[in-house]
């Protein structure tokens, strides 16, 4: 379980995160959307440590991460797992090494073994005879796919997706989305997906956190979303013509 | 306000600067005034100078702390010995060649009196490329090609998130990708320097033959005349000084990128500039304190 307290974040006189408190459960694929500029991405990177937060704790199983030492922090960051928006693979590594890379760097796992927690997770994201491609030579979903098998093969705690479908076509963004979502239930982990796209929201949104102008505007599931009344989730969930006309 | 209170005005307002440094983005007051920027761009320049020794400070004790893996950093430091300073031994050697041959061109005709002994141009020319030509000329051209190798590789790390994703797997990015780039060059540069100046030497000896300036003979004795090793323990001690120029100041630029390809390619012509320019700066010293 991950949790956020009175989050506030200032870049310079500008507010971005305003007292946001918000938890997410393990076991189900909770999303933080919102428009672009609402601040979704800086929560995300708040709640990772990517950027430290102005006031405010965020606890993951009750351990506050916001007063940790450095050492602590490192450590539970070997529990994180991270899809970033790009993929983030390392270009100068090959598939195989890309998802290797984390155990190489924290197990005192034999080469072997290495080798085959890499096939085993390689092959929970469907990508096969790929291993010695190098990321140039990958199409995006399948990109998508190893970035997920590199985040899970320490057997994650917790996992983060910033924008998981971007740039990808609307099947391949499904395949990605019923992906970690399955990882999720399998590997019971606290899933946080930041996302913009209602194709996900509808799909896998366990539970949906709705940011906008850098506040918590409204929490709820995938059926909650569809028959609020709040005028800021409508306008952003039937912003466009085809659910507009789907509603009615 | 007489000189002395104005020098100490200065002095405190600068080093109060420094000090606070990392305060700069809680907007705290410093000492004689408040900045309500987070972007140096809008302070004047002395602040900004502060302000990226302080950053690079920083950078640099992150870099110089003990790796995660050995293991992966021995290997990661074999890789870039071998991209960085084995993969500019062509330009090194081609650049080094020529270097010796015009060298031996100029003194030649530099010498048109007969009292001055013709293995002069032998002697001239090893003594021009150990001090200054090898050292501080091949460590110039290397700042362009490793250090916006460098600047350009972390750079865009930067602006496609790798080097978040190597943080969020709680790996100390500034470590794992600046520390053995500074070691490899460190070590390996002065080897690269030996060999330019065996072969500058080599590249005046030709020209010195098939000219005629001067016979192969008489160019060799001036080469063995007078010899002091002491000018190349100098210029292995300028030529590691240099290598850690190049590696940090790149390092720090391509880390500290911020944007897209634009900044890249921005973050990779300033490593250049201020590595040429400390390079200069640092010979001056260097010179002046070890000859």
């Amino acid at each position: 379980m991950i949790e956020a307290r009175n989050i506030y974040k200032y870049f310079g006189d500008k507010k971005v995160l305003q007292n946001i408190s918000v938890r997410f459960e393990k076991g189900k694929t909770n999303l933080i959307i919102g428009q672009s500029g609402s601040g979704k991405t800086v929560l995300m990177k708040c709640l990772v440590g990517l950027i430290e937060v102005d006031e405010g704790q965020v606890y993951y199983d009750n351990r506050n991460f916001s007063e940790m030492s450095l050492l602590e922090k490192k450590n539970i960051r070997k529990e994180i797992g991270m899809l970033f928006q790009g993929s983030a693979l390392f270009d100068s590594m090959t598939v195989e090494e890309n998802v290797m890379f984390p155990l190489n760097m924290f197990t005192k796992m034999s080469k072997e073994e290495k080798k085959d927690r890499v096939n085993v997770c390689l092959n929970r994201v469907n990508i096969e005879n790929a291993n010695n491609l190098l990321p140039s030579e990958l199409s995006g979903g399948m990109r998508k796919r190893v970035a997920i098998a590199r985040a899970i093969s320490m057997k994650p705690k917790y996992l983060f997706c910033d924008e998981p479908n971007s740039g990808l076509d609307p099947k391949t963004s499904i395949v990605i989305d019923k992906l970690i979502s399955e990882i999720t239930t399998e590997f019971q982990i606290t899933t946080v997906i930041n996302t913009h796209d209602m194709n996900s929201v509808i799909e896998i949104g366990d539970k949906i956190a709705f940011v906008y102008e850098g506040k918590l505007w409204w929490e709820g599931n995938k059926k909650d979303i569809l028959n609020t009344d709040n005028k800021e989730i409508n306008n952003f969930v039937y912003a466009t013509e085809l659910l507009r006309k789907l509603k009615k | 306000m007489n000189i002395k209170s104005k020098i100490i005005f200065f002095l405190n307002r600068n080093i109060v600067n420094l000090l606070f440094v990392n305060n700069l983005k809680s907007n705290k007051k410093l000492f004689f005034r408040t900045y309500k920027t987070d972007k140096p761009e809008d302070a004047d320049l002395l602040f900004k100078i502060f302000y990226d020794i302080g950053k690079y400070s920083l950078l640099m004790k992150r870099v110089f702390s003990k790796p995660d893996r050995w293991s992966v950093f021995r290997k990661q430091t074999f890789i870039e010995m071998d991209n960085l300073c084995l993969g500019s031994l062509g330009i090194v050697a081609i650049i080094s060649i020529f270097m010796g041959a015009v060298l031996v061109i100029q003194t030649a005709y530099s010498i048109s009196t007969p009292l001055v002994p013709l293995y002069t141009i032998g002697f001239t020319t090893r003594q021009s490329l150990i001090l200054e030509f090898c050292p501080t000329i091949v460590s110039l051209i290397l700042a362009g090609k490793v250090g916006s190798r460098i600047s350009s590789e972390i750079g865009t790390m930067r602006v496609t998130e790798q080097i978040d994703a190597l943080e969020i797997m709680g790996i100390n990015s500034a470590n794992y990708l600046i520390l053995p780039k500074i070691i490899a060059c460190v070590l390996l540069n002065p080897f690269l320097i030996i060999a330019s100046m065996f072969l500058g030497m080599f590249g005046g000896w030709i020209v010195a033959v098939f000219t005629g300036a001067v016979t192969s003979n008489v160019y060799i004795f001036g080469l063995q005349s007078f010899f002091d090793s002491y000018p190349v323990f100098y210029a292995l001690i300028k030529t590691s000084v240099f290598a850690f120029i190049i590696t940090s100041i790149s390092g720090y630029h391509g880390y500290y990128t911020r944007g897209g390809a634009l900044e890249v390619g921005r973050s990779s012509t300033l490593a250049v500039v201020y590595s040429s320019i400390l390079i200069l700066l640092t010979n001056l010293i260097l010179t002046q304190l070890l000859l």
